[in-house]
Order: structure tokens, then sequence, then C-alpha cells
């Protein structure tokens, strides 16, 4: 088993997007990474929302990101959630430059590379039914 | 210390205690075992609660409430009908919101019950209660160990907690359980915190001995008006104090320690519970150092330390000194989780365990556990949590009338 972190195979289960988070999906097949701007007090909101969380706001536009960020907190798992994952994964939350945070899983390096404060960019890899999900990857 | 903290106790709202007339009359750990065959989550659940009944001294004539997922089957089954009756969560919501409908007068003897049997089949996924279906955690094969390990993991970032420390919390559980015949994990010991570092890692920081196992079982309590059980076989126990924090829904939501709602300056996940501590506090008119037993919520080891510094037991980033030195194991001033909890007396499911917290603080105010029974303890605090935080419900106990 190698410690070197690769994306998911595109067999895990897709992402199935709501009413509300069918914009970000449609981003990530583009290879863009969205999330929400609130127009009334500036808060950088994700996951998708209807509303601002921080002032209640519903003037919620959709930015794209510029992909980089810093790792907040990881974790390495060695058991997988179900058959279809291939372990080692790291799901990591990261510290966008735009001021919002995101879960995904580290790819790109070894585990033993992980750490707190690492610079990251995104990526995407598909799933299945044309969805392609964003992962990060050591700057 | 509560006060070092800075959160002072408030008094109660109301003069006279809310729970004075409510005791906790009977309570009953069913059979229970990794798995259990012949048994569903219901015939588990009527054994749990047949059990409690009896432990009180009542039979199913004397119910008029009754609570859990399964409630409707059981008020048929039982007989019991027409009763109050709440579809409530299991654990410490379902036995304070109890507590407030004997209370206001909604219902006098209220059977809480719950069960689980042949719900975890597939055995190469995680169990199904752990395992999330939303679209921006599933997909990164989050389930509950990885939620708990970014919470556990920045920790270790802000304060240099060690994965020494967190191997101390599970030892001391485990051991624990080793030492009570009724816990499934009877026997399996002793551990040294060097043999849960040992084993093989499942969710970084978090090893396979650092986690909750899975289990069935069932349990069960029965509240009631204390003029309705005037000749309890068992020493009556009094609910102090309890309330519910909730941040939001489970597995969905990135579980990060900073994560707050509207307030910037409000309490953090990482610290979810303080608020529902503060409260139950206040409604018993007492603080941390008037804790004998800590019931604690153990579904992975740093889940304790997080608890005693979110609780103000010790101040922020001191948990990982503070679970050090005994403090925590038998004959310390603040024994955890004294059956073994859910990393080796019992998890029954997605709800059975949380009970369980509330019926070994019972045992102990009565004064009957069959080990690790803290001497002259009074006062109990039961914990229940999951999901990366996000979750933390509180009650104080205590075996004096309020």
């Amino acid at each position: 088993m190698s410690d070197f972190l690769v994306p998911q195979p595109a067999t895990i289960p897709r992402p199935y997007p709501s009413a509300v988070s069918e914009p970000y999906w449609e981003g990530a097949k583009r290879g863009e990474l969205l999330f929400q701007r609130c127009g009334a007090c500036g808060h950088a909101e994700f996951d998708p929302a209807i509303l601002c969380r921080k002032c209640g706001s519903r003037d919620l536009a959709w930015e794209r990101s510029a992909g980089l960020g810093t790792v907040y907190s990881w974790t390495v798992v060695w058991r997988p959630q179900q058959p279809s994952f291939v372990v080692p994964y790291a799901p990591a939350i990261v510290d966008m430059d735009e001021g919002y945070q995101i879960l995904a899983n580290v790819v790109g390096c070894d585990v033993a590379d992980l750490a707190v404060g690492q610079r990251v960019t995104v990526e995407f890899h598909p799933v299945s039914e044309g969805y392609a999900l964003p992962y990060f990857r050591p700057v | 210390m509560w006060r070092a903290c800075g959160y002072p106790c408030q008094p109660a709202a109301v003069p006279g205690h809310p729970f004075r007339d409510v005791v906790v009359a009977g309570v009953h750990n069913a059979r229970q075992a990794r798995v259990l065959e012949g048994e569903t989550s219901f015939t588990i659940t009527i054994e749990a609660a047949l059990g409690a009944l009896a432990d009180a001294g009542l039979t199913p004539r004397d119910v008029n409430g009754v609570v859990g997922a399964l409630s409707s089957d059981i008020a048929y089954e039982l007989g019991l009908g027409p009763v109050w009756q709440s579809a409530s969560q299991l654990g410490i919501p379902a036995v304070v919101e109890a507590a407030a409908c004997i209370a206001a007068g909604l219902s006098d003897v209220i059977l809480i019950a719950t069960g689980s049997a042949g719900v975890y089949t597939e055995r190469s996924s995680t169990a199904p209660w752990t395992r999330p279906n939303n679209e921006f955690v599933a997909p990164y094969g989050m389930f509950t160990a990885a939620e708990f390990a970014l919470i556990a993991r920045r920790h270790m970032h802000l304060y240099g907690t060690t994965s020494e420390q967190l191997a101390t919390v599970a030892a001391t559980v485990r051991n624990n359980g080793h030492a009570n015949p009724e816990a499934v994990y009877y026997g399996r010991g002793p551990f040294t915190p060097q043999d849960i570092l040992d084993s093989r890692m499942v969710a970084d920081p978090f090893h396979l001995l650092d986690c909750a196992m899975t289990a069935e079982g069932g349990a069960a309590i029965v509240l009631a008006r204390a003029d309705r059980v005037p000749d309890l076989p068992n020493r009556p126990v009094y609910v102090l104090g309890g309330s519910t924090d909730r941040i939001g829904p489970s597995y969905r939501h990135a579980p990060a320690w900073d994560l707050t709602g509207r307030d910037p300056d409000g309490i953090p996940n990482g610290y979810v519970g303080r608020r529902a501590a503060q409260r139950a506090f206040a409604t018993a008119g007492l603080g941390p150092d008037d804790v004998d037993t800590c019931e604690f919520y153990d579904p992975f080891s740093f889940e304790i330390i997080r608890q005693f510094e979110a609780f103000g037991f010790c101040g922020e980033g001191e948990g990982g000194d503070f679970v050090l030195d005994g403090t925590i194991g038998p004959g310390g001033r603040f024994p955890i989780t004294t059956d073994g909890g859910t990393m080796s007396f019992g998890h029954g499911g997605a709800t059975v365990q949380l009970l369980q917290r509330v019926i070994r603080g019972v045992e102990q105010l009565r004064g009957t556990c069959p080990t690790m029974q803290v001497d002259g303890a009074s006062v109990s605090m039961c914990t229940n949590g999951g999901a990366g935080a996000l979750f933390t419900d509180v009650m104080i106990l205590g075996n004096g009338r309020p």
C-alpha cells in the first residue's frame, strides 16, 4: 500500500446536486471552483446557501475562486467509508483565499507531507455521469 | 475553577427547581453483544423497556407517556395507550424532554426505550449511522471517525495536544470496560496508552482503539412524578439540570473547529456543549467542581479532552494535560465513562449508547455499579454528542432531591 495520495476512482458515489447547489457542480464540470458572495455584507459563503449565514441577506451571487488556499485541518483515512474508496485518502478542510472553508481530499503528495498551513491549489477529477470533484494539491 | 474559566453560573430563572418532583425511577440495559443473533431492534427494545419498568417496580399499566423512534410500536405492543408520545431523538434530549413534560403535567410516568439489532450488515463499509450521503462530504469518503479527526487535528495544531494524551483517554475508558462483566469487551484488556498507539490507524490521529466499537443491544429509562412512585425499589435519582447544543445537521458541512453562527464571537463548533453545560449547571446551581463522576460520551478519545475544555473543567487548550496524572482514572478526581463507554461497554447502533451514559450515571448515584463505583458519588454529569462536534447534550444527575 503506497502512502502517496491519489484521486479516487470514478466509481465512487457521485454528488447529487440540489436546486441550490446545481451551479456549483456545473462549475466543477467546467473546471471552475465556485462559491457565493453576499452582496450585503461581503461574506464568502460555502457550501451553497439560500441566505447569508452571517447577515441573513438573500443577495448571494456566485463567484469563481482562484482555487488557492491553506490547509486548516486534515486527516488520513485508512479504513474506507465503503469499498469503492481506495485508501489512504486525506479529507482536509481548506481555508480558501477568498475567505471561506471547503472540505475536499488532498492528493499529489505523501501522507507524511500533510500539514496545517500547507498551501494548496484546486484540481478536478471525474466521477460518474459527467460530474467532476474538486481536489487539492500542494503548491 | 468554573469562574476562573470565565463562564459564571447564573441563578435559575424560576424559584424552586423545575424537576423537584421528577425522579429517575427505573433503568435497564438489555443484553448486548457485537451481534445479537435472532433479535431485531424492536425485540431488544421491548426487552429493555420491560427491564426498566421492573427496575422501577412498575408495570406497563402505570405508563402514560412513551418516547423513542419505535414509540408507536411500543405503545401498541405493551398496550400502553392512550399515552402521550414523542418520537424525539433518544439519549439525553429524550430524557430532558421527558423531565420537562412531567414537570409541565403532560404525563407523569414516561417510558424511554431504544434498541438496535440487525442494522449493521454491510461490514465492508463503516456502520450505516456513520455514513453521510450529502453531496459535499460523501464523495470525499467522510464518516464519523474522519469528522472527529478533523476536529482533533485542529486542536493538536493549536495547542500541541498529543497522540499519547489521546491514547491515555482511550486506555482509561477501555480499562473500565475490561473490568466490567456487563461490557461487550469485558476482559479484553488491560490496555496501556502504548497499546492504543500500536493499533492500526483508522483516521489519523485516531487508531482503531481510539474509536468507539459497534454492537447491538437495548436501553430504557423510566421517569416519573415522585408521588406516582412512592415505593421505589431503588434509591431515587433526580435530574438536576440538562440541555442540548446543536449547530446544524450532521454530516453535511465541514466540521471546522472555528465554525460559528451569525455571532462571530459566539461559542465555536469546537466548544459545542458549552452553552448546554452552562444551562445545566445553572439549573442545578452547581459547577464542574461539584461533579463526582463524568459519564462522558466517548465516540473517540479526543472527545473527552474536548468536553473537559468545553464544560469548563479546565481552560482552553489545557485538556491534553488535564487527562494525564490519573485525574480521569479510578480513584481520580474526575473519573470518566466508568462502565467502559462506547469503546468497550456497548454501542447499540445509533442511539442505545446515548441512553447508556445516563443509565451509568444513575447506577453511580444509586451506588450499585458492579465495578468502578465511585464512593459516595452524589452528582454525575452525563453527555452525548456526535458528527464531528456539531452537537453535544449535557445532563446533570444527583441523588439528593433538588
